[in-house]
This record gives structure tokens, sequence and C-alpha cells, in this order.
């Protein structure tokens, strides 16, 4: 590949206390693309992507952005690299209405003396903006856009996530096991945004525990493992099981061919 | 001798339905907007209270009403802000007599001109609000306890200031005493302080509506972890919210002074828990995240129109308190009901 990656790390390494959390981590995002990330627990799923968006600052290693060189204190740094998460948890204010959750810490002022000196904010504009927003991602199905969050079902509360990182997401979108906390059906309706939001050339990072999701949805599959990368596979030249088998580390991953074979540990015992 | 059974059964079923429906209109309704139910309290009062006594109504009856619960409704102002974000503050009252004595004290002992007095005592209570934000946020000490604590030391520091003594009116420059005047609006007489308080409420009901301020206070008290995910400096807005409430409540001093015709040390001693009453008795949520200042207000005058309308009526005054109980307990589990609405 010769193509510039949108987001790149390079040898991260995070600790906490005596606990490794990332050995020198890699991770490129290439435009367009759904870049799966699986690992088992500890594997440095979540602090990986922590740092990615800001919310962990890595001890040591680099992180790029379209080939500039980036370091994030805290994750409005990242937003401003237009590079935006959704996190598992329902990242939502419960009472307040689907506009006002859109636009969270970025409210849109009314134009004129209104906005300028009252800091009256355009109400109406971010609710029209909120339901162009949720219908180009396919939920048009919700009409009322001051309707309270709460009166909403989860899936359509972790839509209103997936809107907001979409509508500022401008180069990077991250999403944290969005569909952890969800239904089979609002499952998949979050995977289909996910599906339009790479159609519409934005790439995705999906970091997710669910295997049938993930070959489903993924260009490419990075398996994270004690800490660093055990490899990059994709859903048409491996299985399941040998993701499975990587991430466990019953199986390691040819970096030049991709040829599968028995980690060094189970070839002694055998 | 089936069919007719199997219609009524059915047409049971679709009632029930529809009234099951009705409820859960007037439910979404309530979620809404949940200043309707003190307000429909409010006007049941007034009704009631005209017929068992019609001087109840007098509108000299009326605008007694508005001045008595002038300065509890502006400590609510305050006391709304805090609880918004899911805190308590139990000092509201104690700020705004600490500030109240500034002003006199420096007015009529030391000499300081009215409005140079009344800066002085703004500043101390946005000062005092300024500490208990200091140690809710960099101490991450919960509100309770810091309020709790600021009540004594604010209450402490004032008496000692005053020496316990009160300042009589006629050692206070006109300023200092002009929120007392009594303006004629038709046959209704309302004071400058009943104006400013007004004001106050409009201020704020547009602030927290329109700006971005105040969708984060709602924000924040909602839930702080999802506010502070979306980009909002959580601490900042909480510091914010003690600062701007400690204005309030030294202008809530200002006013008691005009009220009154004196500063007093212990001028508002039941202030705490009546601004506490007035705010969920408005509707607004203990647990943060919902409430209006409309509602607040409709909770003030309501726990004021009980007051004056129990004692017309001939009742002892443990009636009142009582009755207030009783309506703090009926707005809570309201309260509690509404927060449960699903889709």
């Amino acid at each position: 590949m010769t193509l510039q990656p949108v987001l790149q790390a390079k040898g991260l390494v995070k600790t906490f206390g005596r606990v490794v959390g990332l050995n020198s981590a890699d991770l490129e995002l290439y435009p367009g693309e759904v870049l799966a990330v699986i690992g088992d627990n500890g594997a440095g799923k979540s602090t990986l992507i922590k740092c990615l968006s800001g919310a962990e600052i890595p001890d040591s290693g680099e992180m790029f952005v379209e080939g500039e060189l980036v370091s994030f204190k805290r994750s409005l740094d990242a937003r401003a690299y237009g590079i935006e998460t959704v996190y598992q948890t329902l990242a939502v204010a419960p009472a307040l209405d689907i506009a006002s959750n859109l636009f969270l810490g970025r409210e849109v002022r009314s134009k004129g003396i209104a906005g300028k000196v009252f800091r009256k904010l355009d109400h109406n504009g971010m609710r029209t903006l909120a339901k162009e927003q949720m219908t180009k991602l396919g939920i048009g199905t919700l009409q009322d856009m001051s309707q309270a969050v709460e009166t909403l079902s989860g899936g359509q509360r972790q839509a209103v996530s997936v809107a907001r990182a979409e509508a500022f997401g401008s180069k990077v979108i991250i999403l944290d096991e969005p569909t952890a906390a969800l239904g089979v059906r609002e499952s998949n309706q979050v995977l289909k945004m996910i599906e339009l939001m790479r159609d519409r050339g934005l790439p995705v990072i999906l970091i997710s525990h669910n295997m049938p999701q993930v070959f489903s949805v993924a260009d490419r599959i990075h398996v994270q493992r004690l800490g660093s990368r055990a490899a990059v596979v994709t859903p048409n030249s491996h299985t399941m099981n040998d993701a499975v088998a990587i991430m466990t580390g019953a199986l390691k991953v040819d970096e030049n061919d991709q040829a599968l074979s028995p980690a060094q540990a189970i070839a002694d015992a055998l | 001798m089936t069919t007719p059974t199997a219609t009524t059964d059915a047409e049971a079923l679709i009632e029930s339905l529809d009234r099951k429906s009705a409820l859960h209109k007037f439910h979404h309704v309530l979620h809404k907007y949940p200043w309707i139910s003190p307000g429909l309290v409010l006007l049941v009062a007034i009704i009631i209270f005209g017929l068992l006594n019609e001087r109840f109504w007098a509108i000299s009856n009326l605008s007694l009403i508005t001045q008595q619960v002038s300065i509890v409704a502006t400590l609510a102002i305050a006391q709304t802000l805090v609880i918004l974000t899911a805190g308590i503050d139990l000092s509201v009252g104690a700020i705004a007599v600490f500030a109240s004595m500034v002003m006199a004290k420096t007015a009529a002992e030391q000499g300081v001109p009215g409005p140079i007095a009344l800066l002085l005592g703004l500043m101390v209570g946005t000062a005092a609000g300024a500490l208990n934000g200091f140690l809710i946020t960099r101490l991450r000490l919960p509100p309770f306890i810091v309020t709790l604590g600021t009540l004594s030391i604010f209450t402490a520091i004032t008496l000692i200031y005053a020496t316990g003594k009160t300042i009589n009116g006629k050692y206070l420059p006109d300023f200092m005493l002009i929120l007392g005047t009594k303006i004629q609006i038709g046959s209704f007489k309302i004071t400058y302080g009943v104006v400013v308080m007004l004001l106050l409420y409009a201020i704020f009901a547009y602030v927290l509506r329109n700006t971005a301020w105040g969708k984060h206070v709602y924000a924040v008290g909602d839930d702080p972890a999802a506010a502070s995910l979306a980009g909002i400096q959580v601490n900042r807005v909480l510091f914010s919210v003690y600062l701007v409430g400690g204005l309030v409540l030294a202008i809530a001093g200002w006013i008691a002074i005009g009220r009154v015709g004196a500063a007093s040390p212990s001028i508002i001693p039941d202030a705490n828990l009546e601004s506490i009453t007035a705010v969920v008795i408005g509707g607004t949520s203990l647990f943060g995240g919902r409430g209006t200042m409309i509602g607040t207000l409709i909770g003030a005058i309501l726990v004021g129109v009980v007051s004056n309308g129990l004692v017309l009526a001939g009742l002892d005054q443990a009636y009142k308190v009582l009755a207030i109980g009783i309506l703090v307990i009926v707005a809570v589990a309201l309260d509690q009901w509404i927060r449960k609405v699903r889709a």
C-alpha cells in the first residue's frame, strides 16, 4: 500500500504503574475503510483507542494525522483534527432533547445581535440540521428533534451518538463497542450506519468483541495482543477461527505472506 | 348470548387502552413541562383560599404575598441553578445575610456611599459562592457537606462581624433601602424588590433556555460523564454556577434590607429550607438535569400563598408547616413518576 494513512500510530507505549497497557503498538487507518480492532480483554484495545482519541496520553511513540505528527493532550485536541469517538456507554444526556445532544458542547448561536450580544442559541437551525443529519444516516423515523433522548430506545440513542460523531468528525470516526449494550436489530442499525459512513468516504475504526459483526462490516481487522499488534487480517483471507486463534496467541501470522503457523510455545509443546 | 359479551369485553379493553393512552399523554406533557402540576395546584389554592376568606382576593393582600415571597424567591433562583447540577446549597440564606450585613455595616458605620456598599456586598456574596464552588470542584467534596460547613462558617463570620447587632434602617442611606419602596401598578402595589426578583427570573429563564451555558448546566446535572465526553468542562460549569449563585444571593440580601427596613444577622432563619422547598415544589428534580425557573417561581409563590391563605382562614401556623410538608413529598413523588418516562 502506497496510500498515506489518515491516522497512524507508531510504537505507542503506555503503562499504568507496573501494568503495561501498550507495548510498542502500531496502527494504520487508510482512507475509506472500516478497520476493526479486536483483542482479548487486557490486550490494550481500549488503551490504544484512548490514545488515538486523546483520552489518554501515551508515554512514548508517535501519532500522525494525514502524515502530520500530532500529540493529543485531551479529547478536544483529537476533535480539532476531525477525530470523533462514540463510546460503548450511551454517552448522551438523557433529559436533553435530540438536537441539544447532537450539538452539546458545540452549540450554534443565532445570527445578529441576538446571538452576538445575548448569546441566543439558534434552536430552529440546530433542529433542522439535526433532522438532516439523522435522515442522512438512515434514521429518518425520528421526527421530533425536541424529543428528550430518554424517550428513545437504546438503539436510537446510540444512533444519536453516531450521528453526532459523523456530523463533526471530518476525518475519522472511532466506535468503541458501539453495539455492546444493544439488541440484534438495533446493532444491525448501527452497522448499517457504519457502512453508510464508509460509503461516503469516512474511515471508521470499530472496536468490537462480536466476531460476526466484525467480519460482516470490516475491510481489515487489526488483532491486538499483549499490548501490541499481533496481525492485520482481512475477512477474505482469514476465518473467524483464525482471528480468535491469533487473538489468543495460538496462531502466528507471517508478516510477508500472511501464512498462519502455530505459535512457538505451542509448536514446542507439539 | 356470547356475542354481546364479547363485544363488551372488547369495548372495555379498548376503553381501558384509551384511558391508558390518556394517562400516557398526560405523563408526556408533564415530562416536557414539569411546572404544570405546581401551576395547577397554585391555581386551585388561590381559588380555595379566596372562597375561605374573601380578603385573600383583595389586591392589597395579593400585593403583600409577592412582597413576602420576594426574598425566598430570589434565594430559590440560586438554589435552582445548584439543584439543576444535582447539587444542593444549604448556605444560600447565610450568604445572603452575610452580604447584606457587609452592605449595611460599610454604609452605616464606615460611611461608604450606598452604591459602593452594594458593590462590596455583591463582591462578598460572589466570593462566598466561589468558595463553595472551589471546595466542590477542586477538593471534590459533596455539595451537601461543603455547604453544610459553609452555612456555619458564613453564619458565624456574619455574627462576629456584626457583633450580633441589627443595623436599623434609619442609619442606612436611602439607596440601601430603595428596594423596599412601593410602586403602584393599577391598584397593585409592589416593591422595587419584587421587580428586581422578577427581572432576575426573566434573565435566568432566558439564560437556561437559550444559551449554551444553560444547556451545559442541564447536561452536567443530567449526566456529568456524558457531558464531559461531549467536551464540556464539567468543573468549570459547576464553579460558574456557584459563583453566579453567590451574586444572586447577595442581591437577595439587598432585597431583604429593603423589605425589612433593616439589616439583621438573623433576618431569614428558615430561608435555606424554604428555598429548597420552592425549587422542589416547582418541579425541579433533586437528581439534577431537569427543572425550570418558571417552576421555581410558581413553587415560591405557592409557598407564600399557602402560608398567607391559611393565616387568613384563621388556622394555626402549624397547619402551614403541615401543608408545605405534604406539598414537598407530593412534588418529589410526582418527580419520580415523571422521570420514569420511556419510549
